[in-house]
This record gives C-alpha cells, structure tokens and sequence, in this order.
C-alpha cells in the first residue's frame, strides 16, 4: 500500500466506524423527506408527463444525500483533526499535497455514494426506479460527489472552529441544495427565479444526474457536464494549491 | 574531527511571526550541527524557540530565511526524502480517537511507505511495555501510555534520527526511566538523537554535546563536559529563615528556605561563611557540591545577550 492509499483508507475507516452517524442517519432524513414531501404533493404537483411526483423525488434526494454527505465528511475529518492536533501525524510524513488531496477527495466521495446508493436502495419500497440512461447516473454521482468532497477540503483547511464550518454548511452548502431543484423542476419557476438557478453548479449536478434516470431534464446533459466538470476542476486547483502551500495547516 | 555529512545541519535559520503588535523573531539566525550518532540537547526557557527550531526540522513550520538539512536532503525542497530520515515524538499529547493502537501505528507505518510492519511495531510495542494495549482504543489510554504510543509512532519507520520534544513533561519517574533506557539503547546502536527538555539532570546524564537557546539565539553550544568545566566548580547549599546581606542575596539563587551560592574555591566560601556571620544569618544543612548543568545553564541564561530586537 503506498503512502496515499493508506491514508485514503484510513479516512474511508474513519467514517465507517460511526457509521451509524454517518450513513444510516443522512439516509433516515432523506428518507423522511420523501415520505412528508411525496405524501403532500404527490397529488398536486406533476413535473414531467407519466412520472409520479415521488418517483421524480427520489434521484433529487439521492443526489442531495450525496452532495452533503461528500461535503461533510472531508470538512469534519479536517477540521477534527486539526482541533484535536492528530492532524501532525500526517504533517510529519512525506505525504505530498497530491496524496492528501487524492484521499480526502476519494474517501469523501466513497462516503457520499454510500449514502446515496442506501437512499437509493430505502426508496425503491416506495417508487420504481427507471435507468434511461445509466451512465449519466453514474457519471453525475462521481463527479458531484468528487465537487463536494473538494469543496469540503477546501472548507476544513480554511476554519478555524467547528462553528465557522457550520455557517459554510447552513448558509452555503444547504441552500445551493436545496434551491437547485432537488423537490421541483426549475421549468416550474417564474423566468426570474429560473435565470437565477441556471447560475447555480448545484442545479447542473442534480439536473445531470435526474436525466440519468428519466432522459428528460431542464437542461442539455452535456451542458451540465461542461459546467460540473469545470467547477470541479477550477475548484481541484484550489484545494491542491492550499495542500500545497500549507494553508492553516503549516506555519 | 569528521568528514561526513552531519545529520542534521541547521544553517542561519531565522523564523519571524507577523503578530498584531508586528513582527516577532522566534528565531534569529540559529546555525549549528549535529553529527551522526550523536545524543544532542536543545536547552532553553519557555519561549527561547526551541519548539520552532524543531517544527522547521520536522516541517511543520517553514523558515522565514536559511535552511535546514537532513542528512543533506532540505527540509523544504526535498521534503519527503528528509521526513523519511525523521522520526519525531511532538510536545503535544495528541491522538486520533477514531483508532486503536495498532491501528494508528499500521497507519503511521503506511504514510511512510513501509509495507508489513508488523513484526517491527510488536517490538515496538513491546519495547515501550505496550505489549498489553495493542488493541486498545487511544482514548482508553492514560497519558503516559499514550506519550509511549507518540514515541512508538515516531518510531514506525526506523528512522536514523529521532526528534524528542519535552518528552518527560508531566511524565512519571518509571516511564521516564523506560524512555530513557529505549532511548539510549537506540542511540548506541547508532541512531542519532535531538532532545529537548526542561529537566536539566536529564540533559546532563544524557546528552554529550548541548545547544542552549535564548530569544531565538544560540548563547552556548559545546561538549556537555566542557560546559560543566567552565562552570563555577562548586556550589555552597544551605538553608534559613533569615534575610540574606545585600552582596550575597544579589548572587545566590533562592528556592524557598534553600540558597544557592556560587564558589569557585575554598577561599570563596570561606568569604560566604563570614559574611553570613557577620550579618549573624542562621544557616543549617550547609553542604558543598559540584556545579551541574542547572548552574551553567543559569549562568549563561544570566550573562547571555540573546535580547529580542524587534
């Protein structure tokens, strides 16, 4: 095992070993998110002709899980390990900023897809799945997951106490997810509030990934690819450039 | 006196910090080296930078200007190679709750490329008197346990050149004697040592050449016995109730009812004796020993010009 991979699954045991906390939790909520919102609007809302209101729920709270479970997970490692001053044990091998990064990113990304396939996995008892076009699914999940996953590097070098992360999460990471169409179809906004959405990342990822599942979106999935795939690697450079340096981690 | 590369090279290395006050000098141009399979002391009070001086070796901290070398391999440059040759035991009690032992040190083993430690981390553990905690989780352990698990970490790698920061702190007497035995063991089979420390009999039994830091300078570095031979030879003990005459109190050292007064002959204590008769100060327990490296190190401490210029 080189000296990445090791601590790739290091991170991966980490959160395995509370996975109580960390996976069967976010796949309680999301679930509970289903069953509130597909019983009180299954019988009001229709997004797309055909597709019931739950079944056009599922792939949003699937993606939702995903985002937030890739974000939190490098962001609590980090930012616990730098509290608690573990973190010295990495700073003191050879460890280059490539490593760090590959396995902050992978295992948070590994966690993400976890969660989401057991969100997945509870809500076939409640609405059948269709796979238009499964590679989509699969390319969406990993390259969201990867974003987020990086987004929460980024976010746990950068604070400096727990409730610092918390404020990046509450006002930041929660409302981009939820305002990015996981429970509706930005068709249904008034042209404002579309032309807003269109302006947030989060909107492409969870719109990408929903065309995976019925081949019909809001946007072109190649756009949302384009978009994704350009977010993730502007914000790759970021998080190699703090490793790199040593941002709050080295003085 | 050798012709090989030292183990570790520190070559003018300045280290500022820009504070809200401005910028502060933890460390003003410290040069010194210390050769291979040496036992070397870092000594100084709180704040003298020593700690800095250590974080830059180990890489936690980067040099504001010169550099550090490892066996020749720069600290900055060629980080990884010289991290490879350091095994460093931090100040600070930390550990990751998430583990138990032998996980954090399987782990600490992979960071550094080294596959099936197995057989080498039983030793360790075994060494240290961990034998019996391989499997238990970090947070169950006591501190000292857990000052050994720091020391073992350090340690996964075989690394020629092991960095001790303030190991002792706080530390019982029976885990300082398994330490120093460790410790001293590994320095004869030819691993070289850095050790920082307050307890200065420490310092004294172990370490054969010392470096004594003040305001980020280095204000002595020699052999430990010739820093001992420019001390005053011998040292006046007593204790009292009474108040000390003016020229004595302003050179004896103080610590609750026993002072402590500097005599280079027999004619110098003598001239003590009488002034404290003179004064008629009631002195008891009087006894005579030679100077230690806690008298060096105050006296260099004292006359050393090491001020802070900011």
């Amino acid at each position: 095992m080189t000296g990445w991979q090791m601590l790739f699954y290091k991170e991966v045991l980490r959160f395995w070993k509370v996975s109580f906390q960390t996976v069967a939790a976010p796949v309680l909520t999301a679930v509970l998110y289903l069953l509130i919102f597909g019983h009180v609007l299954e019988d009001h809302v229709k997004v797309y002709d055909s597709i019931s209101y739950t079944a056009f729920l599922v792939p949003g709270l699937v993606m939702m899980s995903v985002l937030q479970n890739a974000f939190a997970n490098s962001s609590s490692s980090l930012i616990q390990s730098k509290i608690m001053g573990s973190l010295v044990f990495q700073l003191l091998t050879p460890l280059s900023h490539w490593a760090w990064f590959l396995a902050y990113v992978g295992s948070s990304t590994v966690r993400g897809l976890v969660v989401g396939l057991g969100v997945f996995v509870v809500t076939l008892a409640f609405a059948v799945p269709q796979f238009a076009a499964p590679l989509w699914i699969f390319v969406f999940a990993l390259l969201g997951a990867a974003l987020l996953a990086t987004l929460g590097v980024i976010a746990g070098l950068w604070a400096d106490k727990f409730d610092q992360l918390a404020a990046f999460q509450n006002f930041i990471i929660v409302p981009m997810t939820f305002l990015s169409g996981v429970f509706y179809s930005i068709a249904s906004l008034p042209p404002f509030w579309q032309a807003v959405s269109h302006l947030n990342p989060f909107f492409y990822m969870i719109d990408g990934f929903r065309y995976g599942f019925f081949g019909q979106s809001d946007a072109s999935p190649w756009l949302s690819l384009g978009i994704v795939g350009t977010a993730w690697l502007v914000v790759s450079l970021l998080a190699v450039h703090l490793l790199r340096t040593g941002y709050k981690i080295r003085s | 006196m050798h012709g090989f590369m030292p183990a570790v090279s520190f070559q003018s290395v300045s280290k500022t910090y820009s504070t809200p006050k401005g910028p502060f000098h933890a460390l003003s141009g410290v040069s010194l080296d210390i050769e291979e399979g040496e036992f070397f002391g870092l000594l100084g009070p709180n704040g003298a930078g020593k700690t800095t001086l250590i974080s830059i070796l180990a890489g936690l901290a980067r040099a504001t200007q010169g550099r550090v070398l490892v066996q020749g391999c720069d600290v900055h440059a060629d980080y990884a190679n010289a991290r490879r040759k350091l095994g460093v035991v931090p100040q600070e009690l930390v550990f990751d709750p998430f583990f138990n032992v032998r996980e954090a040190l399987r782990f600490q083993s992979g960071y550094f490329g080294v596959r099936h430690n197995d057989d080498w981390i039983d030793e360790l553990l075994s060494s240290l008197g961990l034998a019996d905690k391989a499997n238990a989780n970090m947070r169950q352990l006591s501190g000292g346990m857990k000052r050994r698990v720091l020391v073992a970490q350090a340690l996964v790698h075989k690394p020629p050149i092991i960095v001790l920061d303030e190991p002792t702190a706080g530390v019982d007497v029976e885990l300082r004697q398994t330490l120093w035995h460790f410790i001293a063991r590994l320095n004869k089979e030819g691993h070289t040592v850095l050790l920082t420390t307050h307890y200065l009999e420490e310092a004294e039994a172990l370490c054969g050449r010392i470096a004594m830091l003040k305001n980020g300078r280095v204000v002595a570095l020699d052999r430990t016995s010739e820093l001992l031979k420019a001390a005053s030879g011998n040292v006046l003990v007593f204790k009292t109730d009474s108040t000390l005459p003016p020229a004595l109190a302003a050179q004896a050292r103080v610590t609750g009812r026993v002072v402590q007064l500097a005599a280079h002959d027999a004619q110098d204590i003598e001239h003590h004796l009488a002034a404290l008769r003179e004064a008629g100060v009631d002195v008891q327990d009087v006894e005579i020993r030679r100077a230690d490296l806690e008298d060096v190190f105050l006296s260099v401490m004292a006359s050393a010009t090491g001020g802070q210029t900011a």
